[in-house]
């Protein structure tokens, strides 16, 4: 269906080639999954199926495209519209129309569909992805989740052959992705539709693909094979497959079943680690601000709350927060304390990123009260603020001003009243190799996200709040955040991240948050929280159940006492 | 069974009576009327009559035509323009808010009422500020106050700053000012009642990728406002000033990169979804189209010289009426180059033809008003007198209201529309 034969991609005015020779072929009917670090060119291999690159996007492309037989060269986009349909990482960049159904019909009526058979489509569209009851919606007023299930339906009305998808649920909270793959799922099994889409977030997908290609550094040519082949020579893999590199499985598994039913000589094996540790009195915090030795390393290492009374420098009492006639936050309470990690979570929409902003002040309270330190957010003049609290928003690049990495260190000097140098420093801390002319927006997401974290803590604030930061970052980025967090935990910061990645809190946080509709609904330690709700529950501990263990790293501090 | 069986409930002339009246111009609830289901045979009989009057609520087949809300509205506003009557201008706005306070949606466009208004509102501020600073041509006896008059050169004349103002030339600033404000004020109620978008749905074929450009331009402007309220925010959390002219102009560049960036993305989804797609016309058709175009055009600009020319009024109008049937034409062949179908267009109905007909009989009753009662429907400014509101006009004004009775109901708002769980 989808054939790509010798085929580069050369920029203008890059170094050298986004994509090298690259021959493969994906077949009728089939989910074939793109997958890589950041970077390596998985969108110019999704664009070149829709055509997009060249056409669009300029640059040269050697070799030949198929789709469907017809050759890209010769075939605009627009005239591969009726065989590929595209959903890019931004479902809100795609819209053209502003309610729900026109959105769904745009495509069709492009292609020249007759109006009755335009109508049954859609009818049937709304029923498929379950958007019957928000057909007369402004798309503007639908939540991330029903944005993306929109973007999906509008291209596959014209019932397209192959369907490419860049990151489709990189920005959607755990039971939204769920639904969206369940589509593609149902896509493929039922009208044979061949889906091609690359992901970060591969413990979501892997395990749905039937075949995997891997681009495993720039320029370098695709690997392409069975899913748990591939995994086995990935640089990037889901925890569930390095549980099972860890343990030594073959074939590695890919779903939490298949794990399952292979852990049962690993789970006997832990049982008695976690007997002898207690039931959690002895855990310990991963790096909190009490540490305390050590007393069974054998024991599962949870990160859990630190125990410390000390005061709290971040509060919120009661808190109400109205957004124009919706009550966005209701009586929540919150304390946060020096050198604690709390992950948020919740559904899109729940009210996550509203809690955050009131503790910059960006939004007053209707009712409650909000503190940072001994200052009250929204009555603190922000060069003030700057010094209790900082937040790094969904989208660093808000952030950034600066046309160069240096320039927008000197302006985060001179907004903090820091001695010159200092954010200079961090950035060096934290990216190791970014060059001072850089500008910010050549950076990668990861480079991005620790360049506006250094922006913010340039003014050494107690309290880091961030917003969705795992959102298209691969595993090493991820991981390289997590080091960075701990650190700063370590040092007496605390830290509370907004997160649909269940994963990154099971790794980080002490305690985590579940709000619900703007009220809290849960709030304890990690592994109490995140094990006793299956959505949100990491994959470790899905397969290691009941044994408190959360992620593979915990697991091999675990297996290194025994050993 | 006759009215005395049930003397509680039997009312033949029910639907005229204040209660149903009064039912129509409430909003109905999205169940049904407990009330219609009367036990009396004639009462259900009159109550079944009146459900098919009755306004339905506003979906998708039953939105009324966008161009019908447009047509209403133009018509009240030429109304406005024959008349500087104060009392029939404020009707003109009452019909007009009360029409928008019971049909207009929940939808985003349907907010810019409020805009208008404050536009209106502005514009009669204006007219008095330039009635106190530069005088007024209007002769008054009252004075209200004397401003001090700059002395100008002999070359300017005519020209006046400060002096006298008086309160005729204020009453007369005060008319005039809200004339215009009613204009607005139509035009303001014409784009909260109709989607925007709809209208230009409704342009012909080859017209349509320029709609859809003019669209996409629309729902631009609000991501632009959110951006530049996001980014604002974000200021704060650099510790800088998130008020003031400086924020906002340092926010500006990165705003206009952001749109840059989506609108290249934005281009790119709609290529890939099949925008421009052409279909094959004969060499022969295309030629045509375009001759026919561009003669229309030129036809239609030498017909308008004539028109307003002093000579040549005899060929002039025959040439205008030729070259608009050739840049038709033009249009017509043209759309046979674009594919494009439409989904689900606007039909217009029953009810879009009352609405329409309605603007427009307050306009057509306001202009032969003119010409029967000219001194009711522009009171003097001189001498200052109490306008009077003139029974006839007036009561051709109320006709405006029909759309409140016939004109679909917007649903209940949601309870809260973005906390729906993405289910």
């Amino acid at each position: 269906m989808i054939r790509f034969e010798q085929v580069s991609v050369t920029y203008e005015d890059a170094a050298g080639p986004a994509l090298r020779g690259v021959d493969l072929s994906v077949d009728e009917g089939e989910l074939c999954l793109l997958v890589g670090p950041s970077g390596v060119g998985k969108s110019t291999l999704l664009g070149a199926v829709s055509g997009l690159v060249p056409h669009f996007t300029g640059g040269t492309l050697h070799g030949r495209v198929t789709v469907a037989g017809r050759d890209t060269r010769t075939h605009r986009p627009r005239e591969l519209a009726d065989i590929v349909g595209t959903v890019g990482q931004d479902p809100l960049a795609h819209f053209v129309t502003d309610t729900v159904e026109d959105e769904l019909a745009y495509g069709m009526e492009s292609l020249g569909l007759p109006p009755d058979t335009m109508r049954r489509r859609v009818e049937e569209t709304l029923d498929l992805l379950g958007l019957a009851s928000l057909r007369d919606r402004p798309i503007a007023t639908l939540s991330s989740g029903q944005q993306q299930r929109v973007a999906i339906g509008s291209v596959l009305t014209a019932h397209p052959r192959v369907l490419v998808l860049d990151e489709p649920t990189s920005a959607l909270d755990p039971a939204a992705a769920e639904e969206v793959l369940a589509v593609l799922q149902r896509l493929v099994h039922d009208l044979g539709t061949t889906v091609l889409l690359a992901e970060h977030r591969l413990e979501r997908v892997v395990q749905y693909a039937d075949q995997v290609i891997l681009l495993p550094e720039p320029g370098a040519a695709p690997v392409i094979g069975a899913p748990a082949d591939i995994m086995a020579v990935s640089p990037v893999f889901p925890p569930v497959v390095a549980l099972g590199r860890l343990a030594g499985w073959s074939p590695l598994p890919l779903s939490v079943r298949d794990a399952r039913r292979k852990a049962k000589a690993l789970r006997e094996r832990l049982a008695p680690l976690a007997a002898a540790a207690g039931a959690g009195a002895a855990f310990q915090p991963e790096a909190g601000a009490a540490p305390l030795a050590p007393t069974r390393p054998a024991a599962p290492t949870l990160p859990m709350l630190p125990t410390n009374t000390s005061r709290p420098i971040g509060e919120a009492k009661g808190l109400s927060v109205r957004r124009g006639r919706i009550e966005a936050l209701k009586g929540v309470d919150l304390t946060v304390r020096p050198g604690e990690t709390i992950a948020l979570m919740g559904r899109n929409g729940a009210g996550k990123s509203t809690l955050l902003s009131a503790f910059v002040g960006l939004h007053e309270p209707a009712a409650g009260t909000v503190r940072v330190g001994d200052a009250i957010p929204h009555r603190t003049r922000p060069a003030e603020l700057l010094r209790h609290v900082g937040l790094v928003p969904q989208e660093p690049r808000d952030l950034l001003y600066a046309d160069t990495v240096a320039t927008e260190c000197q302006a985060a000097d001179r907004d903090a009243d820091a001695p010159a140098g200092s954010c200079r420093a961090l950035v060096t801390g934290l990216l190791p190799d970014v060059a001072d002319a850089t500008h910010p927006r050549d950076l990668s997401e990861g480079q991005r996200l620790a360049l506006a974290l250094a922006v913010i803590l340039t003014a050494r604030p107690p309290l880091i709040l961030l917003d969705e930061p795992t959102r298209g970052l691969d595993y090493a980025a991820k991981a390289r955040l997590v080091d960075i967090l701990r650190s700063l935990a370590a040092a007496g910061h605390a830290t509370v991240l907004a997160t649909h990645d269940v994963e990154l809190a099971a790794e980080l946080a002490h305690r985590v948050v579940i709000l619900a509709d703007g009220e809290v609904v849960a709030d304890g330690p990690t592994a109490e929280v995140v094990v006793s709700s299956p959505a949100f529950a990491p994959q470790v501990a899905k397969v290691l159940a009941p044994l408190p263990w959360l992620t593979v790293p915990h697991v091999a501090r675990a297996l290194e006492a025994t050993a | 069974m006759t009215a005395k069986d049930h003397p509680v409930t039997s009312d033949p002339n029910r639907d005229g009576t204040p209660d149903a009246r009064d039912r129509a111009l409430r909003p109905p609830d999205r169940d049904r009327d407990p009330r219609d289901a009367a036990p009396d045979a004639r009462t259900w009989r009159a109550a079944r009559a009146w459900r098919g009057v009755r306004a339905p609520l506003t979906t998708r087949a039953r939105t009324l035509h966008a161009g019908a809300w447009w047509v209403w509205a133009l018509g009240l506003a030429v109304a406005a323009s024959r008349t500087a009557n104060p009392l029939l201008l404020g009707l003109l706005i009452g019909v007009a808010g009360y029409v928008v306070a019971v049909r207009r949606t929940q939808d985003p466009w349907a907010r810019s009422y409020g805009a208008f208004v404050k536009i209106g509102l502005v514009v009669i501020g204006i007219r008095l500020i330039f009635a106190v600073f530069l005088g007024s041509p209007i002769p008054g006896t009252h004075t209200v106050l004397t401003l001090p008059q700059a002395p100008l050169p002999e070359w300017a004349k005519g020209v006046r700053i400060g002096g006298r103002v008086t309160a005729e030339g204020l009453v007369f600033a005060l008319y005039d000012g809200l004339k215009l404000a009613t204009l607005l004020i139509c035009v303001g109620a014409a784009n909260a009642l109709a989607n925007p978008a709809r209208l230009l749905k409704s342009l012909p074929g080859a017209l349509y990728e320029a709609g859809v450009a003019i669209v996409v331009a629309m729902t631009f402007a609000p991501h632009l406002v959110a951006d530049v309220q996001r980014l604002r925010a974000t200021r704060r959390l650099r510790g800088r000033a998130d008020r003031g002219v400086k924020a906002l102009w340092q926010v500006g560049l990165p705003v206009l990169e952001g749109a840059l960036e989506r609108s290249v993305a934005l281009a790119a989804a709609m290529d890939a979804r099949g925008y421009g797609r052409t279909a094959q016309v004969p060499r022969a058709v295309r030629h045509t189209t375009t001759a026919l175009t561009l003669g229309g055009l030129l036809g239609v600009c030498a017909g308008t010289y004539g028109l307003l020319a002093a000579q040549g009024a005899g060929y002039a109008l025959p040439v205008l009426l030729a070259g608009l049937a050739a840049a038709l034409g033009g249009l017509w062949l043209g759309g046979r180059r674009s594919v494009r179908t439409r989904y689900r267009p606007d039909r217009w109905g029953a009810r879009a033809w009352l609405v329409s007909g309605s603007g427009a009989g307050v306009a057509g009753l306001m202009i032969w008003a003119s010409a029967y009662a000219p001194t009711a429907l522009h009171p003097p400014a001189v001498p200052l007198t109490a306008p009077t509101l003139p029974l006839w006009p007036a009561a051709s004004v109320l006709l405006g209201l029909l759309p409140a009775l016939v004109a679909p109901a917007p649903p209940a708002p949601p309870a809260s529309p973005s906390k729906e769980t993405p289910r």
